[in-house]
């Protein structure tokens, strides 16, 4: 212990000797990165829930009656989301039938474990689970195309792939919206990855609240202004028996990609949470910066039609995921992984990524599960 | 001083057969019989860690992206790297870098 050496400059203050600054009673536990605000566990969970209903109000995320399907990873995002979202459902009236929808990629042994946590959030809330999965739709897992195309390039096949099928699977429960956990990290981070990709078209749009609504069934983020802090804290806070039943048995930190040797997002994050240490509204500040990058009427954004063969949105005479398959189906996958800039679904995570020879060393770094923007 | 130190959200990856929870007994190595922060991460990186500590530490503290409670109570509060621990704490450090 080296304590003597450079001995606190304040008094150090024990767990718990600051007043909440908001009831002032209890003792605070936690600083909020987004206002600096000390609080206690129960305020947090006032203002956090309520600051979320506020940002599903001021931006009409729903209207009564709406279809509204969870896209539900088994991770923590989402996890919460579908948790929080049912209880603002209930507390405020928002009249949404909520069901979760999870894609299942086929990765023995990630996803298995995390459609077992969807599965639980099923039973333990009532809300309705409809599991899709890139074999039914496309005829291959991930473990598959892994086997034929190795690692590289992966993370473009499962990008694309999810995005499509998440949607096809949205249109399967015949719902009018899809909301995503992404929260204000991962909103940031996509900004700075946009800007360092040169992806001006994707950067303003990758800060919208409600994306796709010139498409099939919209998508929106009620995290969007939700930090990730908040958001690993409110389970482990769990204060009422309800929400400890829910959320005891969340194992969704081990459920990573196997296949996600995405570092160039993990350098980005990284840079993120380096400069919320120094600055914790640096992540709001940057989600401000990509809302505020007008597309000049000289960028010819693509036109949207439908793809020939599947009738998914597209730029292109077939989609995606179409020339994707296509590449997987003739032995040639390379097929539709160059740079296309624009393509509708196209990802863009991975492709400048080699093939990491210890893939295990990044496990921590790369975010994986998510849907992409 | 007896501590109990809970990893999660992927750290328990780094430990020893991805144990979760440990109990530990610390010794305090200098005069005065205190414990910080600061020294429990020398500690643990010394004693814990198996692989990968970038993962944990950077520089003399957590990596940015992995939170730490003490007693349930945000670090930050308590005064970070040199809030002193007392007998039977409980300290948890939850990475949040990844899973979404
Ligand atoms: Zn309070
Ligand atoms: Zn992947
Ligand atoms: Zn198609």
């Amino acid at each position: 212990m080296d304590s003597a050496v450079d001995g606190p400059r304040q008094p150090p203050a024990r767990a718990g000797s600051r007043l909440c600054t908001r009831c002032g009673e209890r003792k605070a536990a936690l600083k909020r990165p987004k206002t600096l605000e000390q609080i206690c566990r129960e305020c947090f969970y006032v203002v956090f829930e309520d600051e979320i209903h506020q940002t599903i109000v001021d931006n009409n995320l729903f209207k009564p009656g709406d279809r509204v399907a969870i896209g539900a990873s088994g991770g923590k995002d989402s996890t919460v989301l579908a948790y929080v979202l049912s209880e603002l459902n209930r507390r405020h009236k928002y009249c949404l039938d909520l069901f979760l929808l999870s894609v299942d990629e086929g990765i023995t042994g990630y996803r298995d474990d995390s459609l077992e946590t969807v599965k639980r959030n099923e039973i333990q809330y009532g809300l309705p689970l409809k599991i899709v999965s890139y074999k039914d739709f496309y005829g291959w897992t991930m473990d598959d195309i892994v086997k034929a195309i190795g690692l590289k390039n992966n993370c473009t096949f499962c990008g694309v792939f999810r995005r499509q099928a998440l949607d096809r699977g949205a249109a399967l429960l015949k719902v009018d919206k899809i909301v995503t956990g992404h929260n204000a990290d991962d909103i940031a981070e996509t900004v700075l990855l946009n800007i360092l990709r040169g992806d001006i078209a994707r950067l303003s749009r990758c800060t919208f609240i409600t994306t796709g609504e010139d498409g099939p069934i919209p998508r929106c983020k009620p995290f969007k202004y939700t930090y990730e802090k908040e958001i690993v804290i409110y389970p482990y806070y769990a204060i009422s028996h309800i929400m400890y039943a829910y959320f005891k048995k969340l194992d969704y930190f081990s459920t990573e990609c196997i296949y996600s040797p995405n570092a160039y997002r993990g350098f980005a994050r990284e840079f993120i949470k380096d400069l919320e240490r120094m600055r914790p509204r640096a992540i709001l500040d940057i989600i401000k910066s990509g809302e505020n990058f007008r597309i000049s009427t000289t960028t010819r954004m693509p036109e949207q039609g439908t793809c020939e063969r599947c009738g998914y949105i597209s730029s292109q005479k077939l989609c995606k995921a179409c020339v994707l398959l296509d590449g997987l189906n003739r032995g040639l996958p390379k097929l539709g992984i160059g740079r296309t800039k624009g393509i509708a679904g196209g990802d863009g995570d991975c492709e400048q990524q080699a093939t990491r020879s210890e893939r295990n060393r990044s496990s921590l770094q790369g975010k994986h599960g998510n849907f992409d923007f | 001083m007896h501590l109990t130190l809970e990893f999660g959200g992927g750290l328990e990856l780094l430990l020893e057969k991805s144990t979760k929870v440990h109990k530990v007994d610390l010794q305090p190595n200098d005069g005065d019989g205190k414990v910080v922060m600061k020294g429990l991460l020398a500690w643990v990186k010394s004693n814990l860690i198996k692989e990968r500590p970038e993962m944990f530490l950077k520089g003399d503290s957590v990596r940015p992206g992995v939170l730490v409670l003490i007693n349930d109570c945000d670090w930050e509060l308590c005064g970070g790297l040199d809030a002193e621990l007392e007998e039977k704490d409980v300290v948890v450090f939850i990475s949040t870098l990844h899973g979404g």
